[in-house]
């Protein structure tokens, strides 16, 4: 096969062209050393900047689901809206609330923060631009973005605040039960792909993404992962962890300033996580879309960079979180729990037979039709 | 209804109905925005001619309103509101007339209830739809609705029997 398409506007040249001028002149140590900074600075700053074009972001189509424009005087189109939010946000006093447990109020946000970032960092973003890339890195994922609720449930505990607890309860109880659904949806895909690497998996799904290899199974695992993830993340008809009208913020509600900051930040980076966790396992990541024998277009598309690929899929499935967002009202917590238990956990768990099933007896699509897929 | 199709059919019935959901959502994107933005839109802006915002007293072309200094308005102002001093004159026939001195009208104490332009037997005054009645002090709001050097319109006995003809 030949895989050999220029790639010019990849970042991946950059990157090797700087690793090659760095080792020309320095020690090994110093070399990973000056790297190792360097990828925590871009990741950080990376952070920060998609958090802000996501508020920017759900702010306008939020508005536009409901016949406004959103923010449109700051800035042209109010680009710079989140930029001034920011800003108003930084210079907020943190307010010290009596009778709080202190130090675990203070520690609770950053374990959110540094939950979704550990996960950050673990995302493909393209070729070459992949922090992390462990060999069981679904399953990283997928340990280390459970890490978060741990935050929430110090912040709710620490903030002596009965909303607060009551907030961070249902908050757990949600994590908790869709965590599993979540897991076994990105499970049913690792039995597909017969591997845990994002990498590998991305480079199998080259001219069959496995949300079509799978057909009826991998659809049906696709559905659940975007439904528990987006119960994961607090959001849309799920986010009663935050229901104003009964708990004014719920886990948050005592937070200001720059802690209540890493709350939302890290809110919205969740969503951000998952729609590109759903785009690496079923949509074939930052791969462009290729086929098999039509050298020309494979071409074309391969000059498109990877990067483009990965946040245009990604971007389609935060576009449909907030459409969902926007279309359903808040569930109860027992609905939402009933939706978990008796109908996400039972579905998911045949739907895991189903995917064994079709592997085993080679009806995926790539078995039944080799030369096409 | 047996439980399993029971929790079948909940849950196909269930997925319909999102969708069902999500299609009217899909909709409602492409529909023309309704915001209003105000100080831009100054040119088309459409204000009902019903809304009540400022009183005022129609002068016609040779500077001539309709009031006769009655001062029903006035009595009639629930909050004071509206005060009309007269003066009287004398007419080159020696009659002596009552007429309109200043009409006062106070912006910031009117409640807009109408009843002064509902009461006024000449129909002198009316209600504009101006809004924008946002001043910097209180004294600009105190207005005088009669214009310098107006009077009172004289009924023309001649021009009105010529009007139904000429129709």
């Amino acid at each position: 096969m030949s895989l050999n398409y220029s790639q010019p506007l990849e970042i991946s040249n950059l990157t090797s062209w700087l690793d090659a001028a760095l080792r020309g002149c320095l020690a090994e140590f110093w070399v990973l050393l000056i790297e190792f900074v360097l990828v925590a600075v871009v990741l950080l700053a990376a952070y920060a900047v998609i958090a802000l074009i996501l508020i920017y972001a759900e702010r306008k189509i939020t508005a536009f689901f409901q016949a406004r424009f959103g923010p449109n005087r700051v800035g042209k189109w109010g680009l710079l809206q989140s930029v001034a939010d920011m800003i108003k946000i930084l210079l907020k006093e943190i307010i010290k609330i009596n009778r709080s447990d202190r130090f675990l109020f203070f520690v609770a946000p950053f374990f959110m923060i540094v939950a979704s970032m550990l996960t950050f960092g673990a995302v493909p973003f393209g070729k070459g631009l992949h922090a992390i890339d462990f060999n069981i890195g679904v399953l990283y994922v997928t340990a280390v973005s459970s890490l978060g609720i741990i935050g929430v449930l110090l912040a709710g505990w620490s903030s002596n605040n009965k909303y607060s607890m009551i907030g961070a309860m249902r908050s757990g109880a949600q994590f908790v039960s869709y965590e599993l659904s979540a897991g076994f949806a990105l499970m049913t895909i690792v039995v597909l792909a017969g591997t845990m690497q994002f990498s590998a998996m991305i480079e199998g799904q080259r001219y069959c993404w496995n949300i079509f290899n799978g057909h009826i199974s991998s659809i049906i695992a696709f559905v659940i992962y975007l439904i528990s993830g987006h119960a994961e993340t607090n959001r849309g008809p799920f986010d009663l962890p935050e229901a104003e009208s009964e708990l004014t913020a719920g886990y948050h509600t005592e937070y200001s300033g720059l802690q209540f900051g890493f709350f939302y930040l890290a809110e919205y980076l969740n969503m951000f996580i998952i729609a590109s966790i759903a785009t690496t396992v079923f949509l074939g990541g930052y791969m462009p879309i290729q086929v098999h024998g039509w050298e020309g277009f494979n071409q074309i598309m391969t000059y498109i960079p990877t990067y483009i690929w990965f946040f245009g899929k990604t971007a389609v499935l935060i576009f449909l979180s907030l459409w969902v967002r926007w279309s359903f009202p808040r569930l109860r917590i027992d609905q939402l729990l009933n939706l978990e238990w008796k109908y996400l956990l039972p579905i998911n768990l045949v739907n895991i037979l189903l995917m064994v099933i079709l592997v085993l007896t080679g009806l995926t699509l790539t078995d039944l039709f080799p030369g096409l897929f | 209804m047996s439980s399993v199709s029971k929790y079948f059919s909940g849950l196909f019935t269930g997925i319909k109905s999102l969708l069902t959901g999500m299609g009217e959502t899909w909709k409602e994107l492409w529909t023309k925005k309704v915001t209003q933005q105000y100080p831009e839109n100054r040119d088309t802006l459409v204000i009902s001619d019903r809304f009540r915002c400022e009183l005022t007293m129609p002068h016609d072309e040779n500077n001539e309103h309709a009031c006769t200094s009655c001062g029903i308005c006035q009595m009639n102002c629930p909050n004071g509101t509206i005060r009309v001093t007269s003066k009287t004159i004398e007419t080159e026939d020696g009659k002596k007339k009552k007429i309109l001195d200043t009409y006062n009208w106070d912006l910031g104490m009117c409640t807009f209830c109408n009843l002064c332009v509902l009461t006024c037997p000449s129909d002198a005054i009316k209600f504009e739809n101006t809004f924008e009645n946002a001043v910097f002090t209180r004294d600009k709001l105190k207005q005088q609705l009669n214009h310098e050097g107006s009077k009172m319109r004289e009924k023309k006995k001649e021009v009105k029997p010529v009007e139904p003809k000429a129709e």
